[in-house]
Parts: C-alpha cells; structure tokens; sequence
C-alpha cells in the first residue's frame, strides 16, 4: 500500500474528474492482479510471515511457549553447528559445482558440435539419472559405496584391493559429491544444449569465413552467447548445494558417524525440529540460511550478468 | 451468671467451628474423589455406554487385540491408527497436544520416550483409574519405566529383556567357546576374527539404544531425573566399565562397521559373519522374518556378566500404552490401555508374538515351554523369562532422551570413525545432552 500511495504522488495530480477514473482503473488491476496476490501470499508470504512468528519464541519443555525476541538469531548466529554445516556446503559448492557444470558444458559442446555419433542416444543417456529420483538414487549410491556387501566390497574381494571407505567421515562428502553430479550434469547440460541450439547458424559460418577453428568458435562465439544460461545455471547449482539435503539424508542410515545430524543446515534444522522439538529455533536457522542463500544467488547474478 | 454465658456461647461457637470444619473436610474429601476423575466403577460404566476412542500405535499385534475389544463391548469403537514409528510420532503426538486437538485417546510410548511425555504433564496418571492394582503383575523393568513416585503413566506393553544371539554354527566350527563374561566375549571375538577375518563378533556402528542398555547392565546409572532437577553423568563406575571393555572392540576391529536393520546387516547376520547380538526378547520375530535363510544356525544364551557368576540384565526396547491428558475418552481409553496390557489382551498378543511384561504370561508353563524351530528346537523363552527378573533396578532414561539418543552418533559416534576413544565421546555426549537440557528449562548437575 505504501508502494502505491508513493507512485501515486510521484505523477502529477491529475485534474478533476479524471480522478475516478484513476481509482477505478486501480481496482481493475487488483482484481487482474487479485488471483496470483492471493495464492502469492497464502502459498509464499504467510508461511514466510509464519517462519518469521515463529523464530520470535522459544517452546521450551519445562516453562512452555516464552517470547524471546531476537535471541534465537543470536544463537544461530554463533552455533558452531550451524555453521560447520554452512562452511561443509561451502566447500561442497565450491568443489562439486564447477566439476558440474564443466562437465554438462562440455557434454553439451560434444552433442551439439554436431560431430557425434548416436547423439540423441548421449543426449538421453547423460540426463536420465535426473529423471531418477534423489532418494532412490542416494540408496543405490549407498549400495555401491559398501564396503562390507556393496560394489565397493566385492571390488576388494575380487582383486584383493583395499580401496577407501567412501562412507568414511574423511570421503563422504565427496561421495555425495559424486551422487550429485551423477544426478544434474544432464539437467545441466539440456539447459546449455537447448540454449546453444538457439545461437544462429550464421555466426559459425562468418566465424569459419573469418577463418576461426572449432576451439575459436567454442571461446569467442557459443560460451559468450550462452553466458545467461551459464548464469542461471549456477545460481540454480548454489541453491542446490545450500539445499543439499536428500543425498546426506539417505546414506545416514549407512553411515550415521560420518553424516552427522548437522552435517548440512538443511539436515540440522530438520533433526532440531522433528527430534529435538525444536521449532522455533529450526525456523531461525532457515531463515539465516535462507537469507545468506539470497545473498550469495543475488551476488552472482550480478556479477554474472554485469560482465554480459 | 455472665461469665457462664458467655462460655457456653465460645463453647457453642468452637462446637460450631469444629462442625463445620469437620464439613468442609468432609466436603473437601468428597470432592476430591469427584475431581481425581473416577474409578473403576466409572470405567465399567464408560464400557457399558460405549463409544469411539482412536488409539495411536505402530504395534502389529494390536491390531487383533482391537477386534477382540470391540467384539467384547460391542458398543465400543476402536481405531487403531498408525501415526509413524517412534519418533514421528511422537512429534505429532507432542504437536496434537500442543494444538489442543487431534490428539488419540491412547498412545503407544516407548519407555525411553515416556519422560518426555511425563515431564510436559501431557499424559494423564492412571491410578486413578484402577491401575495401581497391577504393581505386581508386571516385570520390574517395564513396571519401574512406567511409573513415578505414586504416579502411573502408563501401562506395559511388551518388553526386552536382554539375551545372547549367538550363531551356534561359527562357534562350532572354529571350536569357540560361548562366552559368559564380557571378557571371555572380548577373547571370542578375537579369536573368531583370527580364525576367519571376515568373521566380527557383532555389528555396532554407534546405538543409543544398545549403548544405555549395555550401560545399564554394567551398573552404570548415567541418568537420574526429580522432576525437572536432572543429573547426567557418564563418569561413574558402571559406565567406564563398559566404555574400557567396548574399546577394546574398537580399537581392535572387531565389530563389523555395518548399522542395525540394514541391508548389510540382514546379510551378515544370515552368512554368519556377523556372530552374536546382545538385544532384546523381542528379536526371535525379527530373525524368522527377517534371516529366514539361517534357520537353524542360531541359539539363546544369556547376556554375558560384568562378573563371572554375577546374574544381571538390562531391558532393549519396549513401549507402554499411555492416555494423553487430552484424550476426550479417558474412562474408555483406560479400558482399552487395560485390556490390551493385562489379561486376556496381553495373552492374544504374546500368542501373536510379542514379548510380555506381564509376569503372568512369562511365567506360564505355555509361554516358557515354546520350543522356537528357528534357534533349533531351543525352549529360549526360558532364558527371556530368566532374563526379566534380572534386570539391574533403578534405571532411568532423560526427560529428553529422545533428542538425546538422535546426537548420539554425533557425539560418541565419532569413537566409531577416529581416534576419539569412546569414555570421550560420551563425555561429549553428556555435554550436549546438558546444553539442551539447560535450553529446555530443566535444572541439569545442579
């Protein structure tokens, strides 16, 4: 409201008569307008408001439901939990994200090159483990990784390895890594493919007139003309990586020691709020977390696009 | 003249105090059995009337029990629904009464979790019901996790004394010995981990569970609660014991790092590599159902002692059935609670499987003569009964030992992957189990 009363003195006030008209056509825009606010703030607003409500109190088991103002912000602020499980997402992102994304960049180069054999077979092939869903395929990672009866095992047993416990404390991250990877380099990779099918073929061929090689027309050509799919793709990956969630999740029941219960912010506030009865504090924390989550997807997007 | 008037007058008032005095006292009683909600009696007539109640729990054999209630009191209505296992329920559990509504009439709780169920005052004491005349009829363990002071919170369902599950097969074959100390455990598994090193005594990743009770049978008392005045202390003998002995497992690999309930562990425990389990009289179920393939290969001893000739025992697991204070139905709850615990209930469903808690059905010629043809023909239940009555006195679980047991493997797990040693880890473990409780509002080592 306080938006529009503002826009509404910042054009020139309008004659007599007109004036009606303007409040009538505003009312015509709310109701154009009307379905999506309400559905906007009964599906994004209020559970955000609720959060925010929420955070505000501490439920105690002895002393019951007190206000604490902004105490609970205090505390998430200085948890070392909390923020081991950030730091741990910070270094997961910054590791597994340009191996990502370097790596569908480059499915994405070889498909459309056009110089591949049974494309349309790669195509499906690299993007079908998306279309597996993450729990399941956190359980069949977890299969593969046992040391005991799993792939890793047998490996061990047939030639007489000793490869590493991927379920140890010191690899699980990059075992989950690896589980991610697996599952979104083909995501990834439709999204630079089917922005690379859109660059017009005539750009190669002024580049081939100019006499530029396939490496040339890849560095000065497609990369920059694909630079906003890249953008959007990676702000989606650090969402993503601040997200992780499912992959620790399931392989915690194989390796409980390694996947501690705040291994990842997301993992701690849900073991605060469905063992420890910890709502309000859980809701502090993902709103923390939201927030830096924001923060660093905004950073990038404008970096990202003020070099385009 | 005067001075005697005006003594029968302070005489007929003290009379008159003394009378209505006497009333209000008589008033007061009245009213205090009126407002201690009601008796038996009002339980009869709650059965007679009939009505709805719905019943939280996850327990396979209650299912049956419910049938058998409804088709007793025909007027009686029972729904039985399952609201997740442990945890999960108890989160909507502890959110329906929080919300004031949505909240069943009746409840199962395990005995770990109950104090967090007490202390909040969120399930209703049911002596005044009636149940304070089963003192007797449970075991100790069970009877002890239920009550509190005078207080009743809730009635036994099942139990798990502890046992010995040994794979009779790897023992014969590499000519071992069952052991009957923990010390002649520790020489067991190294032996069979030299006689074939795929062969581990046991699994263990870290278990909240198994852990207290291992503590537990070893005397440690790392618990003691009054109301909100909580102590926790993991340094005391028993515990250190068990933590000095456990060490040694780890330290020399010789527990399988393979996790409970899990595929693995299914693998393991049918190929034999993995050779024993300490756990409660509720696993033979588990085995038939679960390493159906190893029919045969295993038998029941009982847990080995701290002490050479020493009998003790400790519980694993269990749940009670309680009345949350919210139950609409409390009269007919606590008939159902009664039926399915005590009596013909308990029978029908140690019949189905379960393991009883109630004296009556563990001491009956019946119950203890089941020849199981999965452990061989072995009449184990002798050992389960013996096991009961032996169970160490005085435990007590935390008033928050649910989130307790879920930072378990965050704390004493790390002696299961690192140097940690194990005495540090719960040593951790204490230290974080004291923040939340702190946080919580109780008064902890204080």
């Amino acid at each position: 409201m306080t938006l529009l009363s503002t826009s509404a003195r910042a054009v020139p006030p309008p004659r007599r008569g007109s004036r009606f008209r303007l409040r009538k056509e505003a009312w015509v825009g709310w109701g154009f307008a009307g379905p999506f606010v309400g559905v906007f703030g009964l599906v994004f607003l209020a559970p955000i408001g609720y959060a925010l409500y929420l955070s505000l109190f501490q439920d105690r088991l002895v002393g019951g439901t007190v206000f604490v103002g902004l105490d609970n912000y205090g505390e998430a602020l200085s948890d070392p939990r909390f923020w081991d499980g950030l730091l741990r997402v910070g270094l997961f992102l910054l590791v597994q994200v340009p191996v990502m994304l370097g790596i569908a960049l480059l499915a994405a180069l070889a498909i459309d090159s056009g110089r591949l054999y049974g494309k349309t077979f790669f195509r499906v092939a690299i993007f079908l483990p998306y279309a597996v869903p993450a729990v399941v395929a956190g359980l069949i990672w977890g299969f593969m990784y046992g040391t005991q009866f799993g792939l890793v095992g047998n490996v061990n047993d047939a030639f007489g390895t000793s490869l590493p416990d991927p379920l140890s404390p010191s690899l699980v991250l990059a075992s989950i890594g690896n589980i991610v990877t697996w599952e979104f380099v083909g995501y990834n990779m439709l999204i630079f493919y089917s922005a690379l099918k859109v660059v017009p073929r005539s750009l190669y061929e002024a580049a081939a007139i100019d006499g530029a090689g396939e490496w040339r027309v890849v560095r000065s050509v497609k990369l920059p003309a694909i630079r906003s799919a890249l953008v959007i793709a990676t702000i989606f990956s650090i969402i993503g990586s601040f997200q992780l969630f499912n992959e620790p999740s399931i392989l915690q029941k194989l390796a409980p020691n390694a996947i501690t219960s705040d291994f990842t912010p997301n993992l701690y506030t849900y073991s605060l709020s469905f063992s420890g009865q910890q709502h309000n504090y859980a809701a502090t924390v993902a709103i923390v977390m939201g927030v830096i989550t924001a923060i660093i997807a905004y950073a990038v997007q404008l970096r990202g696009m003020r070099k385009g | 003249m005067r001075i005697h008037t005006t003594r029968r007058l302070l005489g007929a008032i003290a009379a008159v105090a003394t009378l209505t005095l006497t009333a209000t006292a008589c008033g007061s009683d009245a009213s205090d059995t009126g407002a201690g909600d009601s008796g038996p009696k009002d339980v009869d007539a709650a059965l007679e009337k009939g009505g709805k109640i719905t019943v939280w729990a996850w327990e396979p054999t209650l299912k049956k029990v419910a049938e058998d209630f409804e088709k007793k009191y025909p007027k009686v209505d029972v729904e039985l629904v399952n609201a997740g296992t442990g945890d999960k329920q108890y989160t909507a559990l502890q959110n329906a009464i929080a919300a004031g509504s949505g909240a069943p009439d009746v409840a199962q709780i395990e005995y770990y979790a109950l104090g967090q169920f007490t202390i909040g005052k969120a399930v209703a004491d049911l002596s005044p019901y009636g149940a304070q005349k089963y003192g007797t009829s449970f075991t100790g363990g069970p009877w002890n996790a239920v009550t509190e002071d005078k207080a009743i919170y809730a009635l036994p369902m099942d139990s798990g004394p502890m046992a010995l599950f040994y794979n009779k097969k790897v023992f014969d074959k590499h000519g071992i010995k069952v052991p009957t100390t923990w010390d002649e455990y520790v020489e067991a598994a190294r032996a069979l981990h030299k006689a074939d090193p795929k062969i581990f005594i046991t699994n263990d990743t870290g278990d909240a569970g198994a852990t207290t009770s291992m503590i537990w049978q070893a005397g440690g008392r790392p618990y003691q609660s009054d109301g909100t005045d909580v102590t926790i202390d993991f340094g005391d003998e028993g515990t250190q014991k068990y933590a000095a002995t456990w060490q040694k497992l780890l330290d020399e690999k010789l527990v399988a790092p393979v996790s409970s309930w899990s595929d693995a562990w299914y693998k393991g425990l049918a190929d034999g590599s993995i050779a024993t389990l300490s756990i409660g009289a509720w696993m033979p179920a588990n085995f038939t159902s679960g390493v159906a393939s190893a029919s045969g290969d295993w038998r029941v001893a009982p847990l080995p002692q701290w002490a050479k000739g020493d009998k003790v025992s400790a519980e694993n697991g269990g749940s009670s059935l309680a009345v949350p204070k919210a139950a609409k139905n409390k009269e007919l709850a606590y008939a159902f609670t009664e039926y399915a615990t005590t009596g013909a209930g308990a029978s029908a469903r140690v019949a189905a499987g379960a393991f009883p808690a109630t004296r009556a059905d563990l001491e009956s010629k019946a119950f203890l003569d089941t020849e199981f043809p999965y452990f061989g023909g072995q009449q184990a239940n002798q050992i389960f009964a013996e096991s009961a009555r032996d169970v160490g006195a005085d435990w007590s679980y935390l008033p928050f030992q649910v989130y307790a047991n879920s930072i378990f493997n965050d704390t004493v797990g790390k002696a299961y992957v690192s140097p940690t040693k194990l005495s540090d880890g719960l040593k951790a473990w204490q230290d974080a189990s004291v923040k939340y409780g702190k946080d919580q509002g109780f008064t902890v080592n204080k």
